[in-house]
């Protein structure tokens, strides 16, 4: 049976976790589940939307029978009070997870990382922002530095734990959902209805791919935006977009490869494991094992092919499973893949915003954020790559006459470490100090006069920025161009779908730039010897050919 | 001029023969196709197709090895330099003149000089080569195993490997077309089906 889910698993893993840190979502609401332990009452699932159908459950408890949670919460903190009198110790673990603390030190290069620090070409950067940000924070209250970290009560259980789909934490409440029903986006005429915090208490059981999804959906401010390889079609894929979470195949959730102990979540973007291919048995029971649960091979092995096709398992030391399993991204919905800030505060003649729409009915143009263009279906590039990635970070000195890699992926073909892997670059324009060459933190969002949104002003909104992050700022700002990597991993298709041999192993083919190998049929062949070879056979040819002849003359003369 | 018959090519050698030259020819036409030159099979067919011939092929000589030595055919492929130069001016002059051929096939001596040298440059040079590039090639994925992978790369081992169906190529074209040499045109191709070769 192994063989049967092989390639994919680890691929789902690494992005569940990592999204939620560097995302910087409008996170959405968990659309309904029925997962097991989310099934409320037959009582209370009167109204019942889908959500409340009713599946047996191994669960041992059913939390709407809780005294603890029959009960009319006011707020959302009281809910996790609620929580944290069985689950004792529950904000303790997540007060130790990169969902809660939005920073990670990379152990091996040491840098400073995190959505708290990460300046990205997205959304750029959450300092200053905090209140619209942290509407993916997994807590209540994260607007300010003054926000403390210690208490239990700000942490947030139910965005990963309820399964009613009414949750949302509308962005400006700094991760609160909304108490009254209110519109939003502002101006829209879309009204955000206030969830009932009783029920959403009554609800909650294992996370869903939907409550991941809230966040890690939408990444960089929308659904489908940021990764290429996750966004809401996830939710419920047909086997086609995905073969481990198909609902009536395999189901995985977003946990079955991120296996998650004591609400550390493994796989991550800024430490990802990208060769995994040590000859070991996975993860076996009892056995010591603090490897990456999240990588394809942990459960697929590194060779993971039938006996017919051995020579793809000769592939696998040099080429990641995801490679050639997830042959295009995107394959659900269009992802963003420019993102230009330098276009952005074009105004009407009567100084109001524009926004403008792609043929395809995507946002192409916004005067809060500047041009965008999407894509599906889109054809990763290729690279190297040893799990080892260097930022650009907000101190970190830039060349301003190229493109600045925010994040850049180290390998090669001879380190022993490093495998070929499908990438997203994701290109853009954005504000840097032109006299200290660095990053900037613009000041995006508020409703102080220093905004970007509110006043479409970047001299204002950097100077805020920049000193919300306690940064020095020259006062003199250009844009510059700028990529950020996303290793793609989620989203395996069903193996029919993968590459075939003739889609690398050909002249135009998906690795013609991927360089230090020779590959057959790439072109990679000695130009000389092909000349030279050619041209002997030829001359033999004619060689015998004109003996040939003489000899058919000769014998004619007689 | 009388003509006579003799018998000079025994059952498994025109089998050997044949099968090989078959397998030859196909390999040359897929290994091409894994090599980029043309789109024929589509590479990872062709790739499976070239693999299967060249363990078909392998089988075949353990059989055609075994053979050799125990009727003491192998002795066919003794270089010789007797009438190597009477061969040259044979096939430079004398076969437009009509000349008689300087080679008599016998039982025991069923090659000619020039075969002679000739098919021992394949069997003991481009045989070999292929032979081992192909076998590096195939095994690409255990050359760490092997502790090879510091001294070989995939690069060369590939560049040897078509230098040698280059020159296989060469011989294949030269070979077939000699094959009409013969004391009529058709004298030599006759043998290899039958086995008897018309001598004069």
């Amino acid at each position: 049976m192994l063989s049967k889910l092989k390639i994919a698993l680890s691929t789902l893993v690494a992005g569940a976790t990592v999204a939620a840190l560097t995302a910087f979502a409008t996170p959405a609401p968990a659309p309904a589940q029925t997962a097991a332990q989310a099934a409320t009452p037959a009582a209370a699932a009167a109204p019942a939307p889908a959500a409340m159908v009713k599946k047996a459950s191994n669960s041992t408890a059913d939390h709407s029978k809780f005294k603890e949670l029959q009960k009319t919460f006011k707020t959302a903190p009281e809910v996790t009070k609620a929580c944290l009198t069985c689950h004792t110790e529950a904000a303790k673990q997540i007060q130790k997870t990169k969902h809660w603390t939005f920073e990670f030190i990379n152990p091996e290069t040491k840098q400073k990382l995190g959505k708290k620090h990460v300046i990205n070409n997205f959304c750029t950067a959450v300092e200053s922002n905090q209140k619209f940000c942290n509407a993916c924070h997994v807590g209540y209250g994260w607007e300010n530095d003054k926000f403390d970290f210690t208490a239990e009560e700000n942490v947030d259980c139910v965005v990963c734990h309820e399964s009613t789909g009414t949750y949302r934490k509308v962005p400006g409440l700094a991760g609160h959902p909304t108490y009254k029903d209110m519109e939003f986006p502002p101006h829209s005429g879309k009204i955000v209805k206030a969830p009932d915090l009783s029920k959403v208490a009554q609800s909650v059981g294992k996370t869903s791919r939907a409550n991941c999804g809230a966040c890690h959906f939408n990444g960089g401010g929308g659904d489908a935006v940021k990764h290429g390889d996750l966004d809401s079609t996830l939710t419920n894929p047909p086997k086609y977009l995905d073969i481990h979470m198909e609902k009536k195949g395999l189901n995985f959730s977003c946990g079955t490869c991120h296996m998650t102990s004591a609400h550390q979540v493994p796989g991550s973007r800024y430490a990802p494991t990208a060769a995994d291919i040590k000859d070991v048995a996975p993860h076996m029971r009892g056995k010591v094992d603090n490897s990456n649960p999240s990588t394809c091979q942990s459960c697929h092995g590194t060779k993971p092919h039938p006996a017919k096709m051995a020579k793809l398992n000769e592939h696998t030391d040099k080429i990641a499973c995801q490679t050639c399993h997830i042959p295009e991204f995107a394959r659900g919905q269009a992802t963003k893949m420019t993102w230009d800030w330098s276009t952005a505060g074009k105004l009407t003649p009567e100084g109001k915003p524009i926004t403008k729409k792609d043929s395809a009915g995507h946002n192409a143009y916004d005067s809060k954020k500047g041009d965008f263009t999407w894509e599906d279906h889109v054809i990763p590039e290729y690279i190297w790559f040893n799990g080892k990635v260097n930022y650009t970070l907000r101190e970190t000195k830039l060349d301003p006459s190229k493109v600045v890699k925010i994040n850049s992926f180290e390998g090669s073909p001879t380190d022993g470490k490093s495998l070929i892997w499908p990438v997203k670059v994701f290109r853009g324009q954005q504000p840097y100090d032109s006299v200290s060459n660095t990053l900037l933190v613009p000041h995006v969002f508020g409703d102080d006069e220093n905004s970007y949104w509110s006043n479409f002003n970047w001299d204002k909104a950097l100077v805020a920025g920049m000193k919300a992050a306690n940064a020095p700022y020259s006062g003199k700002y250009a844009f510059v161009k700028t990529e950020m990597s996303w290793p793609i991993t989620h989203m395996v298709a069903p193996k029919a779908d993968a590459l075939t041999c003739a889609q690398c192993h050909s002249k135009e083919g998906r690795l013609k730039n991927v360089k230090g190998i020779y590959m057959p049929s790439r072109g990679d062949n000695n130009k000389l010897l092909d000349m030279a070879g050619w041209a002997l056979a030829l001359l033999t040819l004619i060689g015998v050919l004109i003996h040939g002849a003489g000899r058919i003359y000769a014998h004619k003369k007689g | 001029m009388t003509v006579e018959r003799i018998y000079v090519f025994k059952r498994f050698e025109r089998f050997w023969h044949w099968s090989q030259a078959t397998l030859i020819i196909f390999m040359l036409i897929t290994g091409f196709e894994v090599h980029g030159s043309y789109h024929l099979f589509g590479f990872g067919k062709a790739v499976e197709l070239h693999t299967l011939s060249a363990w078909t092929l392998i089988g075949l000589w353990v059989f055609a090895i075994f053979w050799h030595f125990t009727t003491g055919e192998w002795k066919q492929y003794i270089p010789t330099t007797d009438k190597v130069v009477a061969m040259i001016k044979f096939y430079s002059v004398g076969i437009f003149t009509n000349a008689p051929h300087p080679f008599k096939a016998t039982t025991l001596k069923k090659h000619n000089p020039l075969q002679r040298l000739a098919y021992l440059g394949v069997l003991l040079f481009i045989g070999p080569l292929l032979w081992f590039s192909g076998w590096f090639y195939l095994f690409f994925s255990d050359w760490g195993a092997w502790g090879v992978d510091k001294y070989v790369s995939l690069e060369w081992v590939a560049f040897f490997h078509t230098a040698g169906a280059f020159m296989m190529l060469l011989f294949l074209i030269a070979h077939v077309y000699l094959t009409t040499a013969g004391h009529t045109p058709t004298s030599h191709i006759k043998a290899m089906i039958t086995g008897w070769e018309e001598v004069e």
